[in-house]
Formats: C-alpha cells, structure tokens, sequence
C-alpha cells in the first residue's frame, strides 16, 4: 500500500499548511536579510582590502630600486605582509599559505590588465581574497609604467565567513522561533473551524441515527454558521414531513382499524344468521331459495374479500409480525392440503422431513393460494415441490396449463390485478397474491412467478431457514 | 346442548348469534354488557360464557378475570382476526379458547363442544405423581392433600400429559387432543394454559417439576 504523504483530516491540513507557509515565511525573510547582510560584508570586507593593498603598494613603490635583486623582492614582501607572493620576471619571493594559491590565470589577468584584480577562490583551507597589482613606475614627466614587478596579497575571509555563517544560522534560528507561535495560531485556527464543522457532524449524525430534534447553533456570521443554519433548516423541514407522515400513516391505519371494526360487526351477525338462511332455504321457493343462496355466496365472498382488505392494510401500516414456531414444512404442505381435500388432485413430492422456524398459519395462506390459483386457472397436473437445503426452504407450485402471458408476469402480485379482464367474478379477492408475497418476504424469503418449461405457471416460494430467533414460550 | 351466557354489545350481532346457537340446540342467555354480563353470570350461573372482548363499559378482560375468581367454567373469547394483544391478554385473563369474528356458528359450536368435552370420563384410578394425586374418576386433582381447582381445560391438559409420563408432547398435538382443533391451532393457547397450570400444581413455576417444557418440542409431564 502506498504509503498516504499528505494528512486526510481537515486539523492536520490545516495545521500542516499554516505552519508551513508561516516558517517557509520566515525562513525566507530571514534567508534573505542574512543573505544581503554577507554580500554586503564581503564587499566591504574586500573593497578595504583592496584599497588597504593598493595604498601599501603606492607607499612602498617609490622606496623600490630598479631593477630588483631577490633581496630588494623579499624587502618588498615582507614589508606588504604575510600571505604574499611578489614577482620579477624569473624572480619570485613568495611567504605563507596564501601564497601558493595564486593562480596563473590571475597573474595573466593582472600582466594584460596592468592594473589591480582581485579574485575570490575557496579552497580546503578556507575562502580567501587574492588581490594582484603591478607595481607602476611613475616617470619624472608623471606618465606611470609598469615596472614588471607583481605583488599578489592573500587575505584570509575565514573571519569573514565565520561572521556570514553567523548570520545564517540566526535567520535559521529566527525560522525554528515562528515554527511554536505558528503551529499554536494554526491549532487555534483549527479549533475554530473544526469545531462548527464537529458540531455539525455530530448533528447531521443525530439526525441521521433518527434524532429529529437535533439542531446546531449558529455561531458568528461566517460561511460556517450559514451553513449550520442551512443544515438547521433542512432538518426542520425534514421533521416537518416526517411528523407529516407519520400523521398520515397514524391516519391510515385507524381508518383501516376503524373499517375493519366497522364493517366486522354486521358482517359478523351476517355470517351469524347465513347459516340459519341456509337451513331454511330448502323449504322456500325456486326464487326465494335462489336469492338466498346468493345471499350465502355473497356474503362469504365479502366477508373473505374484508378480510384479505384488512390483512393488506396491516401489512401497509408495518404492524404484521410473524409467529415464528418449529414446523415441519413438509408435513405442513400436506396438512394444508388435506384440509382442503386437495391431496388427491395435487402430486405432492416433499422430503421425510424438513424443520424450520416460520408462522405456520401464513406458510399455510401461501401454499393455499399458490394451489387454488393453480387448481383454478391452470390445468391438472398440479405438481408441489418441497426442497430443502441447509440455508432455505424451497416451494414449488407448477401447473400444466398455457402459463402466465410475458405482458401479465410483471403484475400477477398487484393487488386486484386480473389477468384476464372478462373473468371478473372469481371467488379470490383480488389480492390473494399479493398477501402471498407479503407474507413469504415477512418471513425474509421470496416469491417469484414464471413458468415452467413445459409451459405451465411455476410459482417459487423461498423461506430461509435460519430466520431470526424469536422467544419461545414455556 | 349447554346453558351459554352470551355477552355481546352489538344488538344484532348478539340477536344473530343467539338465533344461529339456538339451532345448534344451545340454551343461551344474552347480556349487552360488561356489568349486565356479570350480573347475569351471578345470578345463575351458565355452564360457559361466550365473551366479546370489545364492550361498552366493563371490558371482555376484565369480566373473564371476575368470572375466573369465582368460577372454572369455561370462557370463550370473540376477538378480531391480527389482533394478537387481544389473544394474547384474553388468554392471560384465564379464557379457554377463542373464536375470531366473523364467527360461523358451526365454528364457534364446535369449540363450545370441544371445551365442554374437557372433563373426559376416562375412569381409571388414582394416579399419583409424588405430592400431586390425580383421580382420574371423580376428575379431581390434589396436592399434598389439597384440592386444586382447575378449569375443565386445565384438568384435561394435565390428564392428556400425565397419561403418558416422559412422553414429549408437540403444541401441536396438545392441540388437537386437549383444544380439538385443526392443524393451525394456535400455540398459544398451550403455552398460556400450561402456565396457568403451573401456577396451581407447582412449588415453583418458573422451575416445573410435573409440566416441564422440551425447548423446540413442546412439554411432558415429569419424569418425577
């Protein structure tokens, strides 16, 4: 992984820039104060020289015989001063360390020149300025000639240096001095950008943990503070619309309980007093008893359609909740179909046994609608297929009918969807399906519609086996 | 063919009831309320009660609580299809069973039989299960000498268990031999009558020693 230079958090940016821009800051003032200071040393420190040698020599030059023997070459030497080489033609009287390091190419520059050169060099023994002149004769007529002797002076700048590193070293140290003051304006320059932004955060994760109530307050006047006053009204308005949904939703479910009491009592005493018609309807007449027999019919149709409306409206108001028990899956399918004497019109393959923790009362409305829509609008063989893996529990319900038509697949869970507009009057509600669904995802499981490959419809029913244990009782 | 107490707010519903039981050859006596049901019940009583959970003053809960103080006949609930706080605090107010509206008449005459059946005559003996004696005869039960009054459901659930000592019942099957329901009777129904049950014969219900729970299975009776 490669390795991250530049710091994620907002603090050690922050931190980071600001301490470098103040010591680079510095440090460059600094560099360059200490840097004009030694340039301004150095000429100063050589113009002195220079004009110190110069004199010396213009003081001296008089005094000197002509032409110089080696003797009159040494006087001349020694009088200038340590550090010094002077030249006569093949003549050389040369003293010191500083001597030697006359270059050939400064004595070129001073014989072609004729006048004063001066030349720096740096060497392991230091930095030094060499300063070269040629001593003029000056006739009685005042014209002055080169009189071929050469006086080269070396003057150690190891003082000088020592003085400009000096300098150096305390802009360096002026630099290390902004970098405390830098870093604590920076830490409080942070502090005060990070905690509006903090308290933000911790707001917006309040807000989002389902604290509708959570408000920053807005300091100062800054982009930041219009910003928390931003946030502040979009979680006014998202508590607004919330507190309007849940109103609503409160709405809807007392209305559905307030339907369900409603319609519950007279569709109770109907039910009650069906069985009482149905008695006595084998006494009436042709058209009496017909009517009656409607009215039975018709009333179960109700009661039956009521009671998928009501299941539906709990399922949309969240307030279902599976009764989770150990069931024999297998053994449960069988038992669904017996109640219904369906066993005989239905070809059941399903393992010895199969345990899983499911609402056996809703396993039991999936199973039951899958194989009346089957036995209804399919054509025999109904086949049901019980599977089981470690991980879920498979149901499938196929039939050998013509299969559910590409335009109507998407739909067949709808509520009231009917695939076919002229059959309207079957005994399902309408939302037989749609419950189905309801319950199998109620249980964290699946059910899917297709058809099978020999064309029939093929319903899927997938329940995992492994579903959140609830308490048992007992 | 029972003397039944139906009580039930709703005139017709209670009018439709009374007509469609009176077919099935009961003799049943309405109350509109709570306070009427519960008068009518002490001055002569019924052999069970027909209760709607929802009435006007007294509610349902609260008359079968009264009623259990006093009595061991049997009660049975009217409650609303999902309404499973109803199910759930009619079977801990002591109810017997429960019969969700829009009740068929057949349905409901069939529970009303079945919680009548519940005091079977299988004359065999005495049977005794260390402190608790079991006279399976006169169908009375006593512990350390102690009569324990038990409901007709409760007496026929503890009969059913200690039939077979060990033997690990299902809700299931308990279902079906003690309530006689189908294959979705609800389980609750046992687990609620089972706790009842222990809170009579046990010295400490919440560690069973006659009604012992098998997790995952159901309950047996011992091994003691």
């Amino acid at each position: 992984m490669r390795r991250r230079l530049w710091p994620r958090g907002l603090r050690a940016r922050l931190l980071v820039t600001f301490v470098l821009v103040t010591v680079l800051g510095a440090a460059a003032a600094a560099w360059s104060s200490a840097g004009s200071a030694s340039t301004a040393l150095v000429d100063s420190t050589q113009r002195r020289l220079t004009e110190a040698t110069a004199a010396q020599i213009g003081a001296l030059a008089p005094q000197l015989s002509y032409p110089p023997d080696q003797a009159g070459l040494d006087r001349l030497r020694a009088a200038v001063g340590p550090d010094t080489l002077v030249t006569y033609r093949h003549l050389r009287s040369a003293d010191g360390a500083g001597a030697a390091l006359v270059t050939e190419e400064l004595r070129e520059a001073v014989r072609v020149r004729g006048r004063l050169v001066a030349q720096r060099v740096g060497g392991d023994g230091g930095s030094w300025l060499l300063i070269g002149t040629p001593v003029m004769i000056t006739d009685l007529d005042g014209t002055r000639t080169p009189s071929g002797i050469e006086v080269y002076a070396a003057h150690d700048l190891g003082d000088v240096e020592r003085r400009i590193d000096g300098l150096t070293r305390s802009a360096i140290g002026t630099a290390a001095l902004a970098l405390p003051p830098a870093a604590l304006l920076a830490l409080l320059a942070a502090r005060s950008v990070l905690r509006p932004v903090r308290e933000l955060r911790d707001t917006a994760r309040r807000l989002a943990d389902g604290d509708l109530g959570a408000r920053s307050l807005p300091q100062g006047a800054d982009e930041l503070a219009e910003l928390t006053a931003t946030v502040n009204e979009m979680a006014e308005s998202v508590q607004a619309s919330m507190a309007a949904m849940r109103r609503m939703q409160a709405d809807a479910r007392r209305f559905a309980a307030d339907v369900s009491h409603e319609l519950r009592t007279p569709l109770s005493t109907l039910t009650a007093v069906m069985e009482v018609l149905e008695d006595a309807a084998d006494g009436m007449d042709p058209d009496a008893r017909e009517s009656a027999r409607m009215a039975i019919t018709e009333t179960h149709r109700l009661v039956r359609l009521v009671e998928d409306l009501m299941e539906v409206s709990r399922f949309d108001a969240g307030t279902v909740r599976p009764r989770l028990e150990e069931v024999d899956v297998a053994g449960a399918v069988r038992d669904c179909l017996r109640a219904r004497d369906w066993l005989d019109r239905v070809e059941l393959t399903a393992p010895a046994e199969s345990r899983s923790r499911l609402d056996r009362r809703r396993l039991d409305v999936i199973v039951a609608n899958l194989v009346g829509n089957a036995l209804r609008h399919g054509e025999p063989p109904v086949r049901v297929d019980v599977s089981a893996s470690p991980g879920e529990v498979r149901i499938e319900v196929t039939d050998a009918g013509r299969g559910l038509p590409e335009d109507v697949l998407p739909h067949v869970f709808d509520r009231f969807y009917k695939a076919d507009a002229a059959r309207t009057r079957t005994p399902g509600s309408g939302l037989g399906l749609a419950i189905a669904l309801e319950n199998a995802r109620l249980h964290g499981g699946d059910l899917t519609a297709g058809n099978a490959d020999g064309g029939g419809a093929r319903f899927v029913l997938r329940l995992p086996r492994g579903m959140a244990d609830q308490v048992e009782d007992g | 063919m029972a003397a039944i107490l139906l009580i039930e707010d709703d005139a017709l519903l209670r009018r439709g009831l009374e007509l469609a039981l009176g077919r099935h050859g009961h003799d049943v006596r309405t109350a509109a309320s709570g306070e009427d049901g519960l008068r009518a019940f002490r001055s002569s009583p019924p052999e069970l009660v027909v209760l709607d959970l929802m009435l006007p003053d007294v509610d349902g809960f609260e008359v079968c609580r009264r009623i259990r103080a006093v009595s061991e006949i049997p009660v049975i609930m009217l409650t609303a299809r999902g309404d499973d706080f109803d199910i759930v605090s009619g079977l801990a107010a002591g109810a017997d069973d429960y019969v969700v509206k829009p009740a068929q008449p057949t349905v409901l005459d069939a529970r009303i039989r079945a919680v009548r059946r519940r005091a079977p005559g299988a004359a065999e003996g005495v049977r005794v299960h260390r402190e608790l004696r079991v006279d399976t005869a006169s169908l009375t039960v006593s512990l350390r000498g102690e009569p324990v009054r038990l409901t007709p459901t409760e007496l026929r659930l503890l009969l059913t268990l200690s039939q077979a000592p060990a033997q690990v019942f299902s809700r299931q099957q308990l279902l079906e031999l003690v309530w006689e329901h189908d294959y979705l009777g609800d389980s609750r129904l046992v687990d609620n009558c089972v706790q009842r049950l222990r809170a009579k014969i046990e010295t400490d219900p919440a560690r069973p020693e006659y009604v012992q729970t098998v997790r995952g299975f159901g309950y047996r009776f011992g091994p003691v």
